[in-house]
């Protein structure tokens, strides 16, 4: 059977994507960040995971406000990034896994779950940007993937309620894949940053020291902050932390967080990183 | 998202109301996804604001490159991020725009979250 191996957390900042094309990760600026992530690399190198849930949110590569699914899931067996009109290098294909993709897609209904199936989906660097943090060069122990796409563009977005049990969902469907997979399950974006109006550059150490704490431990109690309060605490794009949520729920409930890294500023955002392993 | 929940300073939140305001503003933005689309756009902002039927007054708001009229008039910031990097205004930029700083400022600000 599938078993969930860890879960993983990673700011999706566009900057981090030019950053790795200018091969800024030992400038001072980036240096803090980049430093979070080698062992996170170790620990995947170590555990060589066959399948990543890529739980993150499309910036309008994809989905266009003509049709908005809240939660959509990848079911192809490739999955492409594109131009998005600013200018990070395009990557080349993901391999995805599109059999666990439907298996997941006919579990998350049969739980209610009432999922987007995507047989193309473009994927952003919502999506991209973690893999190059996780597996940088892309090699042999590089896992197939499955997007997991939630809307976090129009309100609106799922509540953070929905979206651990969505995450409770997808790790009961996962647990219930007949074949031998170690999985991880990526929940990315965040924390707390705003680019519009005139609180842009809205960060907030506290709250998102306070998610990244509550996350390991007690992430029932994170269910309780409205959308409202998340975005009054967390910046107008910190409702990304809905994604963790997601990972989160895709967990069993006892976690050791092995490793983390907090670092403000990476662009507008205070950036979080996390390994959880499953115990 | 209730809308009768207190406002928040700054914040305009992209629910219904705001998304069917702004639909040809981002739809537009959203067509600079493809090259061929902001080399059109760059030849003859006129012209493409027709092809999407953008309001007067989003037009204007294009026009005068003003990011805070563009979201007043139903932009969402990740289409209009598409139209920043046609302009070759990055986010820190844009957000000291809209919080009437310079870039070195608004860039020094988000040092100072930091410490």
């Amino acid at each position: 059977m599938a078993e969930i191996i860890g879960g993983l957390t990673s700011s999706h900042i566009p900057a981090i994507g030019n950053a790795i094309a200018n091969g800024l990760q030992d400038d001072p600026y980036w240096k803090p960040f980049f430093d979070g992530f080698p062992p996170i690399r170790n620990w995947l190198g170590e555990k060589k995971p066959d399948v990543a849930i890529m739980i993150y949110n499309d910036h309008g590569l994809n989905f266009f406000l003509d049709k908005m699914p809240t939660f959509a899931i990848g079911a192809a067996h490739e999955y492409h990034n594109a131009d998005e009109g600013w200018g990070i290098p395009v990557m080349p294909p993901f391999q995805g896994d599109a059999k666990m993709s439907w298996h997941i897609i006919e579990q998350m209904i049969e739980q209610e779950f009432d999922i987007t199936s995507c047989q193309e989906v473009k994927v952003d660097h919502g999506f991209t940007v973690p893999i190059q943090l996780f597996w940088p060069d892309r090699g042999p122990d590089m896992p197939m993937v499955i997007p997991v796409c939630a809307n976090t563009v129009q309100h609106p977005i799922p509540t953070m309620k929905r979206c651990f049990d969505f995450g409770k969902a997808l790790g009961k469907a996962v647990r219930s894949y007949p074949e031998n997979k170690r999985v991880v399950v990526l929940g990315t974006g965040g924390l707390s940053h705003q680019l519009d109006g005139a609180r842009a550059g809205f960060i907030n150490r506290e709250f998102d020291k306070m998610c990244m704490e509550k996350i390991v431990s007690a992430p029932e109690e994170l269910t309780k902050i409205s959308r409202h309060e998340l975005i009054k605490q967390a910046g107008a794009q910190g409702s990304e932390f809905i994604m963790w949520m997601m990972m989160r729920g895709a967990l069993p409930a006892n976690v050791t967080a092995l490793h983390e890294n907090y670092h403000i500023p990476i662009s507008n955002t205070g950036a979080g990183t996390m390994l959880l392993e499953c115990q | 998202m209730n809308m009768q929940q207190e406002p928040i300073f700054g914040t305009t939140i992209f629910d219904g109301e705001q998304a069917m305001k702004g639909y040809a503003l981002n739809k537009m933005c959203f067509s600079f996804n493809d090259k061929a689309a902001r080399d059109e756009f760059v030849v003859d902002e006129e012209a493409y604001f027709g092809k999407f039927n953008l309001t007067e007054v989003q037009k204007q708001a294009v026009r005068e490159k003003n990011i805070l009229g563009m979201i007043e008039a139903g932009g969402n910031i990740y289409y209009l991020a598409k139209l920043a990097g046609i302009y070759g205004l990055s986010v820190q930029d844009c957000g000291a725009q809209q919080t009437g700083m310079t870039t070195e400022e608004f860039k020094q600000k988000l040092l100072e979250a930091g410490e």
